[in-house]
């Protein structure tokens, strides 16, 4: 859990699929951490729009998943690893209104087709890799100090 | 060197430390030092939960005393319309506006009637809005703040109409002062509240304007009198009361009366903190865009459940629901001319003046890096401590207590179960002690035995 670095702090999530209840409680904690740090309050919000998404990614279509929280004073990393289905085409789940969501999904407000797209629209750096039938990673990244956004 | 103003004291003498109001705050904001309440002032929103949850009646709320009239020309009380919600059907709101005549104001104003217009003004702008979605009510001062210290992203999203007892007060003001050849300043308005909260909210609006109210009374400090002052006035005509009601603003008392009266596709109404935070959530995850619009009450069913009330909150939300139920039954509709209020909100007259500015809360450190390191730090704290929330130490929770310690505003040894460690610590260090003086004493005594043989 610990890092031996001083200050880099690193905080592991566990996300159930279909855990609905549970659901939303991982961005939750991480946007409490963020205030408690001080970070900028409009990074808090991107990141924390972006660790929902990803998190609500997992609760609906994987298995488990992790969920990673990593800051340093020049960056804030999420990472999430998943094992589920995994994603066939990323290029067509990146598109806005693209979902494989069921219609109980949509029901309750999910599957828009908004999640992946989203979480790039708010992230400095996003990456995205997945193997169908495996899993899926995400390596999304928030800039904290001036040097690092350049 | 208070930032921030607060609604309530605490009453040293007679709070004894019974650790209900820290367990019951919503925001953590108090402590237990020393055996009584303390108030950590940037986290407190002055919900008044609290006041209600203190068995010695040590926590009191800052409202004015009666003796505050005396320093105006005239005086004009605004009651909230929870004020009509703590009577039946029987006793309505022209004779409440008499009986607080009689009571020594000069006027009373019936306030509901602002608020109906306040519900056309908002069915304007949300006509006209077009940034991100719901707009938030800002009628409960306590969401406003909630809003300033916990959700600063959504400072966006609260409506800029000014709060009816605001525009009331403004509109007292002017033409009372016009009417009666008397200053503005002469002319005292006083809002009969249900909550501590609106006190702060005129002595220090979230918005940084200037309040037009100059004080505000308690309900409950009101409530006995007034029924008194009510028993000797002749009963008037039914009919002729209930014609004088605005539907649309009575309503304005309990949670929905907004939404009722806004009548939109799209639109929740929520009541309660804690169920509040999760709305508050959804939004900033930008889960609710498809609704237009929020009204949102820290007390529960509303102004009608404030902690300066009198009648069950129940019961008194039933008794507006009823008499609404009433006024559709009979076909009243005692409104505010909608062309004239379009025409005043063309003018501006509705918008707040000021901006609302977030308010968070200080992080563990201002340097990031250091920040950083103590959250890890508060981390390890808390793995030291039995995460049962039992509240001895003075902090509501394990997790408060490590950010306190942290913050260097507790000790570890606070925690009773770091105490055997701290006995521990003491019995070491007094045994070493004793050990010392142990052989502090045997060569004081070689050294006499010596001086002895030298004698």
């Amino acid at each position: 859990m610990k890092m031996s670095n001083e200050d880099e702090l690193s905080q592991h999530f566990e996300i159930t699929g279909r855990d609905f209840s549970n659901a939303g409680k991982a961005s939750t904690s991480i946007k409490e951490i963020l205030q408690e740090i001080g970070i900028d309050s409009s990074i808090t919000v991107r990141a924390s729009i972006a660790a929902y998404e990803a998190e609500m990614n997992v609760v609906m279509y994987a298995k488990k998943g992790v969920l990673t929280l990593n800051i340093t004073p020049e960056k804030l990393r999420l990472k999430l690893e998943d094992e589920g289905p995994g994603i066939g085409d990323i290029e067509m789940a990146m598109q806005e209104g693209f979902s494989t969501a069921t219609d109980e999904m949509r029901e309750m407000g999910f599957g828009a087709g908004m999640g992946l797209p989203n979480i790039k629209k708010n992230a400095d750096r996003f990456e995205i890799s997945s193997t169908p039938g495996i899993g899926t990673s995400l390596d999304i990244t928030f800039c904290l100090s001036q040097t690092e956004k350049k | 060197m208070n930032q921030y103003l607060h609604s309530i004291r605490i009453d040293t003498e007679k709070c004894n430390g019974r650790m209900k109001c820290m367990r019951v705050c919503p925001t953590q904001a108090i402590r237990i030092r020393n055996g009584k309440a303390v108030i950590i002032e940037e986290k407190c929103i002055d919900c008044g939960e609290c006041i209600t949850a203190c068995p010695n009646n040590a926590i009191i709320p800052l409202t004015d005393p009666f003796g505050e009239l005396t320093k105006f020309r005239h005086t004009v009380a605004i009651p909230s319309p929870a004020l009509y919600a703590q009577f039946g059907r029987e006793i309505l709101p022209e004779k409440i506006l008499s009986g607080i005549k009689k009571l020594g104001f000069d006027d009373a104003f019936d306030l509901a009637f602002t608020c109906g217009e306040v519900s056309f003004a908002i069915q304007e702008y949300l006509r006209e809005y077009k940034g991100p979605k719901p707009l938030i009510s800002n009628v409960c001062p306590t969401v406003v703040r909630l809003i300033q210290v916990k959700y600063p992203a959504l400072i966006d999203q609260v409506i800029p109409i000014d709060i009816p007892r605001e525009l009331a007060a403004r509109e007292i003001k002017k033409s009372k002062s016009k009417q009666l050849g008397l200053k503005e300043k002469e002319i005292g308005t006083f809002y009969l509240t249900p909550c501590p909260v609106k006190m702060i909210s005129i002595k220090q609006p979230a918005e940084k304007g200037k309040s037009f109210i100059d004080g505000a009374i308690s309900i409950s400090d009101i409530y006995g009198p007034l029924l008194s002052a009510m028993e000797s006035i002749e009963k008037g005509s039914y009919r002729k009361a209930l014609e004088n009601i605005c539907i649309l603003g009575i309503g304005w008392a309990m949670v929905g009366g907004i939404c009722r009266t806004l009548r939109l596709k799209n639109s929740l109404a929520v009541s309660g903190l804690s169920e509040i935070l999760k709305v508050f959530d959804d939004i900033e995850r930008g889960k609710l865009r498809n609704i237009d619009f929020i009204e949102a009450y820290s007390c529960p069913q509303g102004c009608v459940g404030g902690s300066l009330t009198v009648e069950n909150l129940y019961i008194s939300y039933n008794k507006i629901l009823k008499l609404i139920e009433t006024l559709e039954f009979e076909q009243i509709k005692a409104c505010p001319d909608i062309r004239e209020v379009r025409k005043l909100y063309s003018q501006k007259y509705f918008f707040i003046d000021g901006k609302l500015e977030p308010r968070p809360l200080r992080p563990l450190d201002k340097d990031l890096a250091k920040a950083i390191k103590k959250r890890k730090e508060k981390e390890d704290i808390y793995e030291l401590l039995p995460k049962i929330d039992c509240g001895i130490c003075g902090a509501p929770t394990c997790l408060a207590f490590a950010e306190d310690v942290v913050k260097g505003e507790a000790e570890l040894t606070d925690c009773i179960f770091n105490l055997p460690q701290k006995f521990a610590d003491l019995s070491q260090e007094l045994s070493e002690l004793l050990n010392k003086s142990a052989s502090l004493s045997s060569i004081r005594s070689n050294i006499s035995k010596a001086q002895n043989k030298k004698d």
